[in-house]
This record gives structure tokens, C-alpha cells and sequence, in this order.
């Protein structure tokens, strides 16, 4: 699960990484409200979406008076800003954080992830801050160190301070920057995450190393036990189709394509996705119904593939074992008949009670298109895909022949 | 031959009252010498009780001592998974299968690092995994054993139903399996593909293997350098995501391409470049093996 920056820094600061004082701001007075909290004279104005790239995509900003902070939370709140994260739709922004300025005088990296290699967490740390990181490690990995942490022992006094010294910490600032460094591991644990990456960490004109900007994922699977986090949650920041799919326990991602397809397993799913695409066609999403999926699963899952307005065709490919092809089958008959289904559908089954699956559809008098493999199926939806696209310019050639 | 288990394998079910636990023991059971294999669940609450004839016990260690369990499955709820992996271990089993998928990834760290640390000699497969079968003797989790036939080939994957997937072709073709053996779709897991490429290379009743991989990680990539050097059977391969997207968890949690690192082509490009032939059809997965036996 991803959170916002300005929620991330308020974890973050109860672990003690140390970040500039800010609020967050859900209008423009709040905005102007919270500067004037902060006082000073210089604020910066975040937009907070999801995505990352933001300061190039005119999304954080620099105010030197309340009536600046004003323009800029009015310019910025309700903007779709556009970033290499977002697409070229852009997000919308709802929310700000406004910050007490800050005196750069060194943008650091600092990252944490689990490293599936060594299953421990690895610590990453570079002078090239405030860049994107996957560049610097493609172009000067030399710059990009490293530390994997021990899960027993922490992140040691030692380590923290040696990757201080590497990533360019001035030596009266290296003892702060090894408490946060310990801090932000200590984060990382306790909150589950899966990422923690401050882009960038600064050096401050006063000698001071601060966290000036704040990514934290969650494992999802972890969230059972940080209700404060899940709490966090913002749906405005996902697909609400994949909210959707979310609350019917369906693994579902949109894609750009026009071929919707529904398929059990995640792996088989993902090969039935690059099956359309080695045959011609673009998924419109990937579709994992799982295990166990029963009729009403089925429906749902249809509902949500229909209502992506890309999806011209539709191809359901299962391999039944645990799950049985004619409650399968059941289920997509009822489904189809359920949404009306108007684009063309084929339908591959594999698997335990094959042959009684594919009756099912037959005698359901639903014009559905059975397949044998995952090719055969690919290949048929294609054609399928096609033929529907070609439909509006033989109409009226037909339309005539009939007069006739 | 076989590799991990066989019809001497003598399996403790973790999780057995559980609805899940007990469908599939019901249905492992059934299956080949299932009935001589699975001899001992565990539920603390329920120690002394049986299901279905199959006794009780309060623990891995007491269930191990009283029927001689070498390995165990597991279907305990993701929160207390990670705990009950940690059991079978200190009881000292050979193997642990577990089932659960959902388990958060600290909890995998540790109980890895555990392992790694007190220099455990018990292997584990999974979490997140359909289990391993060694057709015509013994099925340990949950996939449809009617679909395998007892053979020569093997098969190790990170995915359930693309397993299945390549087994039907394989059998469909007349070609059957010494074991199959389903990794799991976890960052962070046990056996890795390199592992199990490692035993059926030393598996006699194994002639040529089916590795099926998917994004994320770099798994198949160490296996594929390792196949290079030391394989002595050939190996055929599939990666299921070339049109995943980046950043996106497809449906597995290990199934994500991060910055860039952990995308299908990368994986196909090494695991050809080391020998292994490689499909980027799933449908064509069997007649690759096919044409790779003697």
C-alpha cells in the first residue's frame, strides 16, 4: 500500500528520522493557515499524489509570502499534474503539504528495500540525491553503496556511519546522520513496509541532515496489523477499478488494451495476457479470480472487466483443478446473461469436468466461442476482436442486401 | 525416482481443521499411497482428537515422535504461518511445504534468517506455493493430481495453475513427471529454482526439466547461469509477464518489476543465452520438452 508524503514524514518523525515542519492542507485557506502556523518567511507548497516525480511536473513550488502560498495552493490544488509516474492523463491533486523552507546545501539518496537475493534488507545510499535513483544505478552504479542488514542485529552503530561517510556526510554531521539512518530502519521494520526511500536527504546550511521528502510503501499483506496505516489509505490515489475488484478479493490491473481477460492463478494469468499480445492483440487488464472463484466472484469479475469501455472482446481461460469447469462454466453463463453481454467472449477450460464445462456453454444458446488451448483461444479472441471492428463498415452493405 | 518426497514420506498436516486443510488433506489423501503417507496433524486446542481417522497431536515435535512425520504441509492462516514453518523446523523435519499465501514478509525474514542462523538442515518450499506431487505416489498440496502421470520429466514453477498448465501438456503428450515441484510466488521463499534444478540433476529418475518462471527477482537468471555450468540434462523454460507492467504486483507478491530489474525479456534473454530453450508461448511449453529428450 502506497501513502502520501506528508503521511509518511508523520510516521517517520515518531520513529525520529528528522523532517521539516509542515501540515498538510485539503483547501486553499488550509494552505494559507498553515503557513502562517509554520511562520518564517519562505514555505514550499507539495502537491501530494502517489506518483513520484512531482517537482518536475510543476507540482512543488516555492513561496516567499502568505499571499504567494495563496496563488500557488490555488494553481496547484485541483491541477492534473502530469509526471513520468502518472501517464500522460496526469493525476488530479487534492491535497498539499505546506513546509517551512529549507537551506540546501547537498541533496543525498537514502533507500531501504528487501532484497530477495539475501532476504535481509539492504540499505542504499548515494551522493546523487534528488535525481532519479534508476539512473544513477544504470549510468554510475559506483555512486549507489550498499548495506544488508542483519535481521537480529539491526542496522549497527558502525555500518551507519561508514555509509554516512560514502554517500558524503561532513564529519560533525555524521552522528545525526547514523541516528536517522537507524531511525529509518527501525521505521522500515516496525511499519512493515517494503519501501522506504527519502529522495531527497539533505545536508542543511546548518550542518543538519534532513529528510526533505518521504516514500513508504506497506506490505500488504501486513496491514492486518497497522490499523493506523490502512487508515492512511486514499482511494482518489487508485484505479477505482481495481478498488472495485479489491472488495470481491480479485487480483485485477487495467492495461491499455481492448481484449479483457479473466483467468485463474496469477502466473496463468500473466501467460494468457502475453499469449494475446504474441497473437496480435493488447490485454485490457490482467484478471486473477483465484482459487475458489464461485459464481458470484465470476459476475463481479465480469462487471468490473466490462465496465473498462476499451474492452471490445473477452477471453476467460481456466484451468480447473481445485475449481471445477462446470461451476465455471455456470458461473460465466449466469454472468453473461447477468451483464448482457455484448462483445464477443471465448472461453477456454482445461481441467476437471471438462467435458460437462463446455456443454454448460454450448446449451446456454450464448454466442460463445470454445477453445482448446491457450493459443487457439488467444487466436479466436483476436479474430473475434477483428471482426467486430470491421462490423460498422459492412452494415450498410449488408442493410442493402437485405432490401434487395 | 523421484525428488523431495515419494510413497515414503510420511507427511504431519499444520492447519488440518482449518476448512482448507482438511479439503486438501482429504483429497491428498485419496490420491496414491496417500492413506500409508498422512499419518498426523497438529492442532493445539485439539490434541488427541483425530480427523477422518488421522490423529491429533499439540505439536510438530509430538507428532513427529509418535508417527515418525518427516514432513509436514502447511495450511495455518497467513498471520500465524510464518510461527508454524518454524515449528516443523525445530522439530527437525526433512521438509516443510507451506501452502499460505498472504504471509507478511518480515515474518519470512525471520524465520529465514532463523534457519539460516541456528544452521537448520530442514528444506522448506513455499509459502504461497501449490505444494510438490511426485505422480503415482504421493501428493502434498493442492494441485488436481488426475491431471499428472508418473514419468521422467521434471517440473519446478513459481506459479499454481501455469504448473498445471505445463503438467496437462506434458501428459497430454504422453510424457510424465518424477516430481513436480511448485516454488511459490513470494519475495522472499525457500527452494529457489537453482535449488530444485540442483536435486533433479541428481535425481537418476529425472531426464530433462521444465523450469517456468514469471517477472521479479533474479531467480531464474542465478538458475540459468548455474544450468550453464553444471546441468547435465536439458531444461526448457517459460516467463510468464512480457506484458507486465512496470511497478504493478501482478497478483503474486513477488510478481513486480522494480526499477526496471526483474522483466521477463531479461530472463528469457539470459536463460537462451545459457542453453535453456525457451518459449514465449505457454501453449507450447510440452512440445518443447518433447523435443528436447533423447
Amino acid at each position: 500500500m502506497k501513502i502520501h508524503e506528508y503521511q509518511g514524514k508523520e510516521i517517520f518523525r515518531k520513529f525520529g528520522v528528522v523532517t521539516p515542519r509542515g501540515f498538510p492542507a485539503f483547501s486553499v485557506e488550509e494552505a494559507v493557515e498553515a503557513a502562517r502556523k509554520l511562520g518564517g518567511g519562505v514555505w514550499v507548497v507539495k502537491a501530494q499524489i502517489h506518483a513520484g516525480g512531482r517537482g518536475k511536473g510543476g507540482g512543488v513550488k516555492i513561496a516567499k509570502s502568505l499571499p504567494e502560498v495563496k496563488s500557488l495552493a490555488e494553481k496547484i490544488l485541483g491541477m492534473q499534474l502530469v509526471t513520468r509516474q502518472t501517464g500522460p492523463g496526469g493525476q488530479k491533486v487534492r491535497r498539499l503539504l505546506i513546509e517551512e523552507g529549507a537551506d540546501i546545501r547537498k541533496e543525498l539518496y537514502v533507500g531501504m528495500v528487501v532484497d530477495r537475493g539475501t532476504q535481509k534488507v539492504v540499505l542504499m545510499a548515494s551522493s546523487e540525491g534528488g535525481m532519479d535513483i534508476e539512473e544513477v544505478a544504470a549510468n554510475t552504479p559506483e555512486k549507489i553503496h550498499k548495506v544488508f542488514i542483519e535481521p537480529g542485529g539491526g542496522l549497527t552503530d558502525a555500518d551507519a556511519e561508514e555509509i554516512s561517510r560514502k554517500m558524503g556526510v561532513p564529519a560533525p554531521a555524521l552522528a545525526q546522520s547514523k541516528d536517522l539512518l537507524q531511525a529509518l530502519y527501525r521505521c522500515f521494520w516496525e511499519t512493515d513496509a517494503s519501501l522506504a526511500e527519502i529522495n531527497p536527504l539533505i545536508l542543511t546550511g546548518e550542518g543538519r541532515v534532513v529528510a526533505l521528502d518521504s516514500k513508504l510503501n506497506v506490505d500488504d499483506n501486513a496491514l492486518f496489523r497497522h490499523p493506523e496505516i490502512v487508515a492512511m489509505r486514499d482511494l482518489d490515489e487508485e484505479d477505482p477499478l481495481e478498488v472495485e475488484a479489491s472488495k470481491y478479493d480479485l487480483n485485477y490491473i487495467s492495461l491499455d488494451g481492448a481484449i479483457g481477460c479473466m483467468v485463474n492463478g496469477a502466473g496463468l494469468a500473466m501467460a494468457t495476457m502475453d499469449t494475446i499480445k504474441l497473437f496480435g492483440g493488447e490485454p485490457a487488464n490482467f484478471l486473477d479470480v483465484g482459487g475458489g472463484a464461485s459464481a458470484e466472484k465470476v459476475t463481479a469479475a465480469f462487471k468490473i472487466m466490462l465496465s473498462n469501455k476499451k474492452v471490445k472482446a473477452i477471453l476467460v481461460n481456466i484451468f480447473g483443478g481445485i475449481m471445477k469447469c462446470d461451476t465455471i462454466a455456470a458461473g460465466v453463463v449466469a454472468a453473461a446473461r447477468e451483464v448482457k453481454l455484448a462483445v464477443p467472449l471465448v472461453v477456454r477450460m482445461k481441467g476437471t469436468n471438462e467435458d460437462l464445462g463446455k456443454r454448460i456453454l454450448k446449451d446456454s444458446g450464448l454466442p460463445i466461442i470454445s477453445a482448446d488451448n491457450m493459443a487457439d483461444a488467444a487466436k479466436s479472441v483476436v479474430a473475434a476482436l477483428k471482426k467486430t471492428r470491421k462490423k460498422p463498415k459492412t452494415r450498410p452493405k449488408k442493410a442493402r442486401e437485405k432490401k434487395k | 525416482m523421484s525428488i523431495l518426497v515419494n510413497r515414503n514420506t510420511r507427511v504431519v498436516t499444520q492447519g488440518i481443521t482449518g476448512k482448507t486443510g482438511q479439503f486438501h488433506t482429504q483429497t491428498s489423501r485419496a490420491y496414491a499411497n496417500g492413506k500409508d503417507c498422512y499419518v498426523a496433524g497438529v492442532n493445539p486446542k485439539k490434541a488427541g482428537e483425530d480427523f477422518e481417522g488421522i490423529p491429533i497431536f499439540a505439536n510438530v515435535a509430538d507428532a513427529k515422535a509418535k508417527t515418525g512425520a518427516n514432513t509436514s504441509v502447511i495450511y495455518v492462516p497467513p498471520p500465524f504461518a510464518a510461527a508454524a514453518i518454524w515449528e516443523a523446523v525445530e522439530a527437525d523435519l526433512d521438509l516443510v511445504i507451506c501452502i499460505t499465501e498472504g504471509i507478511p514478509v518480515r515474518d519470512m525474514i525471520e524465520v529465514r534468517d532463523r534457519m539460516r542462523v541456528q544452521k537448520r538442515r530442514t528444506l522448506l518450499v513455499g509459502p504461497n506455493c501449490p505444494g510438490v506431487i511426485t505422480p503415482g505416489e504421493i501428493k502434498i498440496g493442492i494441485m488436481p493430481g488426475h491431471i499428472h502421470k508418473k514419468g521422467r520429466v521434471g517440473v519446478v514453477s513459481r506459479s499454481g495453475t501455469l504448473t498445471y498448465e505445463a503438467v496437462g501438456q506434458l501428459t497430454e503428450l504422453g510424457i510424465g513427471q518424477s516430481t513436480a515441484v511448485g516454488i511459490g510466488g513470494d519475495p522472499v521463499n525457500g527452494l529457489k529454482h537453482i535449488d530444485v534444478l540442483k536435486l533433479f540433476n541428481d535425481d537418476p529418475g529425472t531426464d530433462a526439466v521444465v523450469m517456468i518462471g514469471e517477472i521479479g527477482g533474479s531467480d531464474e537468471e542465478n538458475a540459468a547461469q548455474w544450468v550453464k555450468a553444471n546441468m547435465k540434462k536439458p531444461v526448457v523454460g517459460f516467463i510468464a509477464g512480457v506484458t507486465a507492467p512496470s511497478g504493478k504486483r501482478m497478483g503474486h507478491a513477488g510478481a513486480i518489476i522494480s526499477g526496471g530489474k526483474g522483466t521477463a525479456q531479461e530472463k528469457l534473454a539470459v536463460m537462451d543465452s545459457c542453453g535453456i530453450k525457451v518459449t514465449r508461448n505457454p501453449s507450447e511449453m510440452g512440445k518443447l520438452l518433447q523435443s528436447v529428450l533423447p
